[in-house]
């Protein structure tokens, strides 16, 4: 198969072998799980259990509200110990609403409702309300709800179904671990939401830096015509969504638009296991394989954990640090974030857990900038950071803005190649962050203003009908004012203040 | 197992390049055309060189700590060194020190700390030395020598180099023309270039650099195998040396077929003067080029352009330092003109437009 080159990226020194041969292993259930309401993109669920319950595996313990959301499952039977504030898997260290799960040890999966029994033949919309039901999320990090990607077939033509197993991060291994040992529940998964979505063709794309991946995946897929496997270059960030679309179908998705504008949806591999568990075993989405490496650990692994086991279990079921790490990160080491602390649950986007050493993140001072032009060279989005920091650093954000900042998406590759070590990243997550605050700002201002306009508006209207009302009844004695005109008037604003 | 590790967002990882190493590979590269020259040349280019890097630092070391800047942490960049390295380069070898001081104060107090130090400056720094010495002591800086290699019976000892370097007593009768600037004075004396060739080296000693000229920039060969090591280094592309050359290469020849008793050849200006020099080490200076790769293929274009307008209309035989400095303040515009193409967006900035719907599969 054709494929298409990608603007700019880097080649990252991998270290994918310290976990790449490690089976999955599955972690010994914890003495206590904490599962936040919210572990995805958009409106947190809403609980549906109180302190006390005796709770099944797979039972909805909090229930999806709103557009955008997903649903949380017990991951083991046990007792609700608590609701309560717990410290969220994120860089701000801000507690948010969690459920204390105390599992009984039993692992008794709850009452699933019956599995899709031929799920080619069901209409799109019982898939895509299981897998709504099922809790599923993008489990290639984003944590974007899986249903109402697979409702995209409804709103646009779509003609490939783009599986996603680049993993271009360095140290995770999580998907080629998947890919290598669960190929036909992939595989399944991935024809269910072909089917859902109404596209013909599903292309499953995998970085060639795993060829045992690719081999296994290749042979699962040859029993279905319609689905292929292709080695993409080993080019970081070639996972990213709109890159991979590039590379595999040479479309360029415009800016502000979904790669689903072009006929292509973007899944994760296990997003489609997770999918094939739903629809064939009724199962929610309440374990995921998280990769626990990086320089610090003593023992790497890749560790199927129930969501919600907090992180420092996870470590200590990889033996712990073998050295102090100089950062924990939760996700890959280009686009992860920051963990605040190992007390902290992993959650559904939770791919790796690595710790790594000051040698690993080679963190040096920051000096002058040379204008050496790689950070340019090596953008996968186009830009220029090199004069958007300059911008950035002086507070002239509305420059910054006008050069795309708010187009990078924090690949980190200029950061990376940069020799003056200028955290450039940092600097385009501030700016981001302060634009889009600013643009909030000015909506809000906007809308008041709209309001108190057509307020004005409808004050004047109404005094106007008033007027002529009055002077329609009286013609005789238009110059006199109406007795009650202040408490019409009064009457006018309350109406349109409501 | 409460462990802080928050600094700042990622990456969490960062590739092996330093401004230091980066440098330092400059350095390592230029070594081997710079050993020749010294050994070429002799004792009077030895002591001339380290007063002149040497003079370099110490400037740096002052406007730093002048500045309020960490002194030590800052030299440990080794731009003042390469900074002064390609200056000594670019001056006659048995120039008379403070001539090499001099140019350190200009390249390094007034070209790049006055505008704030390293990665600030709008001018190549060692080419603003070289400038400004050219034009305020013309004789002392277009007076070549022929080869004097070390241990050679024509080579001054180290006591006459002293007294060359420090003493000002420049022997008599070594003095001898640059290529180009033979070429220059001949033609001023109505003689063609076809017979003023005759006089000047044949091409093999232009190309390993036997041959009189700056201290550094003799010998294309060496220079060249510095540039293609920087070049496999990824430390600088192809882009600004290729263009250099070529713009220089096709005016050259063009003019050169339509008149060649006027106009030396192509291949003569490539192997003549600093064009090697300035083509793999001047132009390519970071912080005065282009940073977008399109920007350096016109910056290197206009300095080969450049380069032999002066070399042929313009009072000076060699015009490397002058022509780079002329593309340094086109830098800025070359690189607001030459900004890449942003994912998703057409140059102006706008979003694409949506590509016609995909037809369904027969």
């Amino acid at each position: 198969m054709k494929l298409f080159p990608i603007r700019g990226g880097i080649h990252p020194d991998y270290r994918k072998e310290l976990a790449s041969e490690k089976a999955i292993v599955a972690l010994p259930m914890p003495s206590a799980l904490y599962i936040p309401l919210q572990q995805h993109i958009g409106a947190p669920a809403e609980v549906l259990v109180n302190e006390g319950d005796m709770v099944k595996k797979g039972q909805m313990i909090a229930r999806n509200q709103g557009a955008v959301s997903a649903a949380q499952h017990a991951p083991t039977s046990g007792r609700i110990r608590t609701v309560t504030e717990v410290t969220a898997p994120h860089p701000s260290g801000l507690p948010q609403t969690t459920i204390i799960l105390e599992p009984d040890g039993k692992d008794e999966w709850a009452d699933l409702p019956e599995p899709i029994a031929d799920p080619f033949s069901a209409d799109p919309h019982t898939i895509n309300d299981r897998v709504a039901q099922s809790g599923i999320v993008g489990m290639g990090g984003a944590a974007f709800p899986s249903a109402i990607k697979l409702n995209l077939g409804e709103q646009k033509k779509l003609d490939t179904l783009l599986l996603n197993g680049a993993e271009c991060e360095p140290y995770l291994t999580c998907d080629d671990r998947v890919m290598r040992e669960y190929p036909d529940e992939i595989i399944d998964g991935a024809r269910i939401m072909a089917h859902a979505l109404g596209t013909p063709r599903v292309v499953i794309a995998i970085e060639q830096n795993k060829p045992q991946a690719i081999e296994i995946m290749t042979k699962a897929a040859s029993a279905f015509p319609g689905v292929e496997v292709i080695g993409v270059p080993v080019q970081y960030p070639m996972g990213s969504e709109r890159h991979l679309v590039q590379a595999v179908t040479g479309r360029e998705t415009p800016a502000r638009k979904l790669t689903a504008d072009l006929g292509v949806v973007v899944h994760n591999v296990s997003t489609a296991r997770a999918v094939h568990h739903a629809v064939r075993f009724s199962r929610p989405l309440v374990e995921r394989v998280v990769t626990v490496s990086g320089g610090a650990i003593r023992e790497p692994k890749n560790v199927m954990t129930p969501i919600g086991t907090k992180v420092t279990d996870l470590v200590e079921f990889c033996g712990g640090f073998a050295v102090r790490p100089e950062s924990v990160v939760n996700g890959g080491p280009m686009m992860g974030q920051p963990l605040p602390t190992l007390d902290v649950p992993v959650v559904k986007g939770t791919s790796g857990i690595l710790a790594l050493t000051a040698g690993e993140v080679n963190d040096q001072p920051t000096s002058a900038c040379i204008r050496c032009g790689s950070c340019i060279t090596v953008c996968p989005c186009g830009l220029s950071p090199v004069e958007m920091s300059a911008f950035i650093r002086k507070d002239n954000l509305e420059s910054a803005a006008k050069l795309g900042v708010m187009d990078c998406f924090s690949c980190g590759s200029c950061s990376w190649v940069c020799p003056s070590h200028i955290p450039l990243v940092h600097y385009f997550n501030y700016a981001k962050g302060a634009l889009n605050d600013l643009e909030r700002e000015l909506r809000k201002n906007e809308r008041v203003k709209t309001l108190a306009e057509v307020r004005v508006i409808r004050i004047e209207k109404a005094a106007e009908a008033k007027r002529a009302a009055l002077a329609a009844r009286k013609p005789a004695s238009d110059n006199v004012p109406p007795a009650n005109s202040g408490e019409a008037k009064a009457a006018t604003e309350e109406k349109a203040n409501t | 197992m409460s462990i802080a590790t928050l600094k700042k967002s990622g990456p969490f990882a960062h590739g092996f390049s330093s401004v230091q190493k980066t440098m330092f590979l400059v350095l390592l590269a230029l070594t081997p055309a710079t050993l020749f020259n010294l050994y070429l040349f002799g004792w009077p280019a030895i002591l001339l060189f380290t007063v002149t890097v040497g003079a370099c630092v110490a400037v740096e070391a002052g406007c730093l700590a002048m500045a309020g800047k960490p002194v030590k942490a800052t030299l440990a960049d080794c731009s003042a060194i390469l900074t002064g390295w390609l200056l000594a380069m670019s001056l006659p070898p048995w120039a008379p020190w403070w001539l090499g001081v001099l140019g350190a104060i200009f390249a390094i107090a007034m070209a790049k700390h006055s505008f704030g130090g390293l990665g600030q400056n709008v001018f190549n720094p060692a080419m603003v030395g070289r400038t400004v010495l050219l034009i305020s002591y013309p004789v002392a800086m277009t007076t070549w020598i022929m080869p004097h290699p070390l241990f050679s019976a024509s080579a001054p000892s180290l006591l006459d180099a002293f007294a060359i370097t420090f003493g000002g007593h420049m022997p008599d009768a070594v003095s001898a023309a640059s290529a180009l600037g033979h070429i220059k004075t001949e033609l001023t004396r109505h003689i063609p270039v076809t017979e003023s060739m005759a006089h000047v080296p044949g091409l093999m000693d232009m190309m390993f650099g036997y041959r009189a000229g700056s201290l550094g920039e003799t010998s294309a060969i060496l220079i060249l195998a510095g540039g293609l090591f920087l070049m496999f280094k990824r430390i600088i592309s192809w882009h600004i040396p290729l263009s250099v050359m070529g713009g220089l290469f096709v005016m050259a020849a063009l003019f050169h077929a339509a008149d060649p008793a006027r106009y030396a050849s192509g291949t003569f200006h490539l192997v003549s003067g600093a064009t090697f020099l300035g083509a793999f080490f001047i132009a390519t200076d970071y912080v005065t080029s282009p940073v977008s790769k399109k920007g350096q293929l016109i910056f290197g274009l206009g300095c080969g352009v450049l380069i032999w307008l002066i070399r042929n209309f313009a009072g000076y035989p060699e015009g490397v330092a002058f022509a780079v400095l002329l593309m340094n303040g086109l830098t800025p515009i070359i690189d607001k003109y030459t900004r890449p193409r942003a994912f998703g967006r057409n140059r102006k900035g706008e979003p694409l437009p949506l590509p016609p719907l995909p037809k369904d599969k027969p």
